[in-house]
C-alpha cells in the first residue's frame, strides 16, 4: 500500500494484533454506549407503535385503562407465549388483542386480532410481512381493505367448513395471482380465535382492580 | 509513490457520479440495489442512508488510516462501518422514528454493501479526511440517483406510479411527488419482481456504455481534426 519507509515496529506481529483488539474494543465500547444512551428512548418508541397497532384492533370507546397494562400471557399453538392485552371498562374485560403469526409465502405474517369477550373479531392488522409486494401486500390496510373483511366475524360465523379462502371452499376471498398468503392469513386467525375459545374463561377474568381510579 | 498532489475536486464528483458510479461504473452494491427499487422512494430511502454512511466512513477511515498496517486493514474497516451502520441505526430508531420506520430495513443493508468497504479501501485509506468525505459524499450521491432512476423505472411500469408513499419517507410537504401516472393500471409484475430489476439494470448499464463509447469517439474525432 505505502511504499515509504515503514517503521520496524509496524510490521511486529504484536502491534498489528494489538491494533485489531484495540479496534474491537473501541468498537465494543462505542456500541455499549450506544445501547445505553438510545435504550430508553427505543423502548418507549415501539411502545407507542404497539398502541397504535392496538387501537386500531379495540375501538377507544371500548376502555378506560392503558391497553399495555392490563396484560396476561397465553400460550399460543406453536408454543410461543404471547401477551394478551386487555381493554377494561368500569373494571370488567371489554376486548382483548393478541398476536398471531402465519406462515406466508415469504416467511413469518404477524398479526394483530382484536376480539370482544364473546370471540367475535373486532379487527385485524398485519404488524410485519415479507410477502410479496403487488400480490401479497393487500393484506396491509394501506394497500387493500381486504382485511377488514374479519371485522364482525366469529368461529361459526361463517362455519368452521367456510373459514377458509374462495378456492377452498370458504367465504373469504384471495388475491388474483396470490392464494397463499391470503389462505395464511385465514388460518391464522382462525388459529387465534380456536385458541382464544379455548382459554376464554381465563382471559376474560378481569384483573384485581389496585389502583385505577373509580368510574 | 505518491507524492501530496492538490486535490482535484472536479474529478472526484465526476467519478462519483458518472464515470466511476457505484453501480454503472464498479458493478457494486447490486444486492441492496435489486432488492430495494421496486419503487423510486425506496431507492431514494437506501440511496440517502448510504451516503451518510459512506461520507461518515470515509472521515473515519481518512482518521486513523495513518495508524492501520495493510495486513489488518480490511478488518479494521469493517469494524469501524459496522459500528458506524450500528450507531445510525440506533440514532435513529430512538430519535427518528418514524423515518427509522420507512428506511429500517435498509440500514442493516447498508453493512452488505460492498461499495462502502470498496471506497474505504481505495479511496479513503489513502487520502486526507476532507476529500475522503467528498468522494463519500459523491459516490452517495451517484449511487442514489442510480437507485431512483432504477426505482422510477420499475415502478412507472410495474404499477404506473412514481414516488408512492414519498410523504412517509420525506414528510407531508412531499406529498406532490406522489404521482399516478395511469388510474386503474392492472399492474406489470415482472417489473416490480427480481427479474425486471436485472433486466432495468441491464438496459441502463447498456445506456451507461453506449453514451461513453459515443462521447470517446467524438472526443477521438475532435483531438484529430483539432488543429484547424
Amino acid at each position: 500500500m505505502n511504499t515509504l519507509a515503514e517503521p520496524s515496529y509496524r510490521s511486529r506481529v504484536g502491534y498489528q494484533a494489538g491494533l485489531l483488539g484495540g479496534f474491537a474494543l473501541l468498537a465494543a465500547a462505542l456500541l455499549v454506549m450506544g445501547d445505553i444512551a438510545t435504550r430508553d428512548t427505543i423502548a418507549l418508541r415501539e411502545a407507542e407503535d404497539l398502541k397504535a397497532t392496538l387501537t386500531q384492533v379495540i375501538p377507544a370507546e371500548l376502555h378506560d385503562n392503558d391497553l399495555l397494562e392490563a396484560t396476561v400471557p397465553l400460550v399460543d399453538d406453536t408454543g410461543r407465549t404471547v401477551t394478551v392485552y386487555r381493554a377494561l371498562r368500569g373494571g370488567a374485560v371489554s376486548a382483548l388483542a393478541f398476536p398471531v403469526v402465519g406462515k406466508g409465502y415469504a416467511g413469518e405474517i404477524r398479526l394483530m386480532l382484536g376480539v370482544d369477550p364473546e370471540g367475535r373479531i373486532l379487527g385485524v392488522r398485519v404488524i410485519a410481512h415479507s410477502e410479496t409486494p403487488g400480490l401479497g401486500d393487500k393484506i396491509e390496510l394501506a394497500k387493500d381493505d381486504w382485511i377488514l373483511d374479519f371485522d364482525g366475524r366469529a368461529l361459526g360465523a361463517p362455519p368452521a367448513a367456510r373459514w377458509a379462502v374462495a378456492k377452498d371452499g370458504g367465504d373469504f376471498d384471495q388475491f388474483s395471482g396470490a392464494t397463499i398468503t391470503p389462505r395464511a392469513v385465514v388460518r391464522a386467525v382462525r388459529a387465534g380465535l380456536e385458541r382464544f375459545a379455548a382459554e376464554r374463561s381465563r382471559l376474560i377474568v378481569a384483573p384485581d382492580r389496585l389502583d385505577t381510579a373509580e368510574e | 509513490m505518491s507524492q501530496p498532489q492538490p486535490t482535484d475536486w472536479r474529478r472526484i464528483a465526476a467519478d462519483g457520479i458518472w464515470n466511476n458510479n457505484v453501480v454503472l461504473g464498479q458493478a457494486l452494491a447490486l444486492c441492496p440495489l435489486l432488492a430495494v427499487t421496486a419503487t423510486a422512494t425506496n431507492g431514494l430511502g437506501l440511496g440517502l442512508a448510504s451516503t451518510l454512511v459512506m461520507t461518515l466512513s470515509g472521515v473515519l477511515v481518512a482518521l486513523v488510516r495513518s495508524l492501520v498496517t495493510a495486513e489488518v486493514r480490511i478488518p479494521v474497516f469493517i469494524l469501524v462501518i459496522a459500528v458506524l451502520v450500528t450507531l445510525v441505526d440506533l440514532a435513529m430508531n430512538a430519535w427518528l422514528h418514524d423515518l427509522h420506520k420507512v428506511l429500517g430495513l435498509f440500514i442493516p443493508l447498508i453493512v452488505t454493501n460492498c461499495a462502502i468497504l470498496g471506497r474505504a479501501e481505495s479511496f479513503a485509506s489513502r487520502n486526507p479526511v476532507l476529500p475522503s468525505a467528498f468522494d463519500g459524499l459523491m459516490m452517495g450521491i451517484g449511487f442514489t440517483l442510480v437507485l431512483v432512476a432504477l426505482g422510477a423505472v420499475r415502478e412507472i411500469i410495474g404499477s404506473a406510479t412514481l414516488f408512492a408513499d414519498a410523504s412517509l419517507l420525506l414528510g407531508e410537504s412531499m406529498a406532490f411527488l406522489e404521482l399516478t401516472l395511469i388510474p386503474d393500471y392492472p399492474g406489470f409484475l415482472l417489473a416490480i419482481l427480481p427479474p425486471g430489476g436485472f433486466l432495468a439494470l441491464g438496459f441502463m448499464l447498456a445506456g451507461k456504455r453506449l453514451i461513453d463509447t459515443r462521447r470517446a469517439r467524438i472526443r477521438a474525432r475532435g483531438a484529430t481534426a483539432a488543429p484547424v
